[in-house]
């Protein structure tokens, strides 16, 4: 059996002397200026293979998505507003933020997978295991954002690893350390979720209403992201999921049903002996 | 600022299954086998001999058939075993592997010391060691599809293990049918037509649980995969429940067969529809 696998539970499963406090982004959106240097570093760190897409025609963006090959996705939204709106030019305002694997507290991938491939670091992160990772794809779906996909050729499932082994050597995520306005920041999570809280209600106070927190809250769907955003609009406009949820804290329901069909199924079998043999 | 209308681009959130067709085949035949199972161990437990050899029959074939067609679908085949290093309940994939390991052995064990006429106490416990499992070898494979974040699955979640039942009793109970000798049949005759009834029923019901989600399975090659599933078990239960002691039987259970096979196969096309449509995720419950 696997213990928890919970990021606020982590403590138990490492012993003391291997356990760290956790850590994640803040991406914060509102400062981003669409360079991709954490695209390029992510990809020179981590040997993460190039994918040379058609020209999407999706303003800056030729990533695309995050993927097995993405790990860093910068997404590119061009909005036109009145003129008056603050940031806007021309009446276009620039929406621009830097996607990454959320680490979830509660992360359905790493739930569901069923070789134990994909764990939970000491750091609170979420890592798969490419050793053991049999390419089964079941972690593919089960993302509610669309995160963690399978590498065609490899076979095997892959993502953004949060630098795990950066951490080891207490150094900074490539995309974090790469960053040039300070928009990606590493650290750890409670120090960076009330950095947030305090942007946020700097910006409020600047009159920038839309500004939002995305993520940061632990009693969201996924109870928390280890990676949180502030956005300035919807999330749905960033191409982030409304309302994601784990998918395996609905699982109760399913299997319960699965309980009852499986009575109905052996009640359905003995019900058929009633009656002419032939 | 008001969302577009179209999210990111019209770009898909959720990130498309990479399952292909290895996946729906297993759906149908490890439920098949579980359903097949289950009927001859009550068979056995009557005392009607020839059935529960018919019916253990097939449950073999499928168990043999099974395995294979899940470790052809691995990115990784050859680490197949990776599958069994954990037992992990949150997992459904980790639940059924475990399932099937004890059941796929059982399964194929209890034929073969039946064919033998060997070890008759062995061979009645590897049954029911069978029919035990095949519950689980029925329902958890809904339970997996459930469990992801794909719309069209996850809202069907309460739905599917009975669809996924109904469609196993239908293909066991007719792959049986068409096996044994009409004089056994009766059985399996009835429960082949039970299981196609529930299958009708159980997809009426999950697509009033969908509501505008069911555009997923209407949408080919989803809605070709339905209509197919739909007039072949319609028929198929129809003439074997009127005629299931003729000939007429063999083509009817066929029908039933296929419309399982359909069946299973429509409802993975419908999540891979439905995890393109980013409008979806907005009428998730």
């Amino acid at each position: 059996m696997t213990l928890r696998t919970r990021a606020d539970q982590v403590a138990l499963a490492y012993p003391a002397a291997q356990q760290r406090p956790r850590v994640g982004f803040f991406t914060d959106t509102s400062i981003c200026i669409g360079c991709k240097a954490c695209e390029v570093a992510c990809k020179e760190w981590n040997d993460v293979p190039e994918q040379l897409t058609r020209f999407t025609g999706h303003s800056y963006d030729n990533t695309g998505a995050l993927g097995a090959d993405a790990w860093r996705h910068v997404a590119f939204i061009e909005q036109r507003v009145a003129p008056t709106v603050e940031g806007a030019r021309d009446g276009t305002r620039w929406l621009m933020s830097s996607d990454v694997c959320k680490h979830c507290t509660t992360a359905a991938c790493l739930d569901v997978c069923p070789t134990g491939s994909l764990f939970r670091t000491e750091f609170g992160t979420v890592v798969v295991q490419q050793d053991i990772c049999n390419g089964c794809g079941y972690c593919v779906p089960a993302c509610p954002f669309g995160v963690i996909d399978r590498r065609e050729e490899d076979g095997r499932a892959w993502k953004c690893t949060l630098c795990y082994d950066r951490l080891k050597a207490d150094q900074t995520p490539a995309c974090a350390q790469a960053c040039p306005t300070q928009s990606i920041q590493f650290g750890a999570l409670d120090e960076l979720r009330e950095r947030a809280a305090a942007r946020v209600a700097d910006l409020h106070a600047s009159g920038e209403t839309s500004a939002q927190l995305y993520g940061a809250d632990p009693g969201d769907g996924v109870d928390g992201a280890g990676a949180f955003f502030l956005l300035l609009d919807e999330p749905e406009v960033y191409g982030l999921p409304s309302d994601p949820v784990a998918a395996t804290k609905r699982a109760g329901a399913a299997w319960r049903a699965a309980l009852g069909a499986g009575a109905a199924l052996a009640a359905a079998v003995i019900a058929s002996l009633i009656g002419r043999d032939g | 600022m008001p969302a577009s209308v179209d999210g990111y681009h019209g770009r898909p959130i959720l990130k498309r299954p990479v399952w292909t067709w290895e996946v729906p085949a297993y759906f149908f035949t490890g439920g098949l086998a579980g359903a097949a199972s289950m009927l001859a161990a009550a068979a056995d437990l009557s005392g009607r001999a020839v059935l529960a050899t018919s019916a253990r029959r097939v449950a073999a074939v499928a168990a043999l058939t099974a395995p294979p067609l899940l470790v052809s679908d691995l990115g990784r085949p050859a680490r197949f075993a990776n599958m069994l290093r954990v037992a992990k309940p949150s997992s459904p994939m980790s639940v059924g592997s475990w399932t099937l390991a004890g059941y796929a052995p059982a399964a194929i064990a209890c034929a073969g010391l039946g064919e033998l006429h060997r070890a008759p106490r062995v061979c009645r416990t590897a049954g029911l060691v069978a029919a035990a499992t095949g519950p689980v070898m029925a329902t958890y494979t809904a339970v997996l599809v459930s469990t992801t974040a794909i719309p069209v699955w996850q809202a069907a979640r309460r739905e599917l293990p009975y669809l996924f039942a109904a469609s196993a009793a239908a293909a066991g109970a007719a792959s049986t049918v068409l096996v044994a000798p009409p004089g056994a049949a009766g059985p399996a005759r009835r429960l082949a037509v039970a299981g196609a009834v529930g299958e009708l029923a159980t997809t009426w019901l999950m697509r009033r649980r969908l509501g505008t989600l069911t555009e997923s399975y209407d949408t080919p090659p989803s809605s070709t995969l339905e209509h197919t599933s739909t007039i072949c078990t319609v028929l198929g239960a129809a003439v074997l429940a009127i005629a299931g002691r003729s000939r007429a039987r063999v083509p009817a259970a066929a029908l039933l067969v296929a419309g399982s096979a359909c069946k299973r196969f429509a409802v993975l096309a419908a999540g891979r529809d439905s995890a393109g449509r980013p409008g979806q995720l907005r009428n998730l419950a």
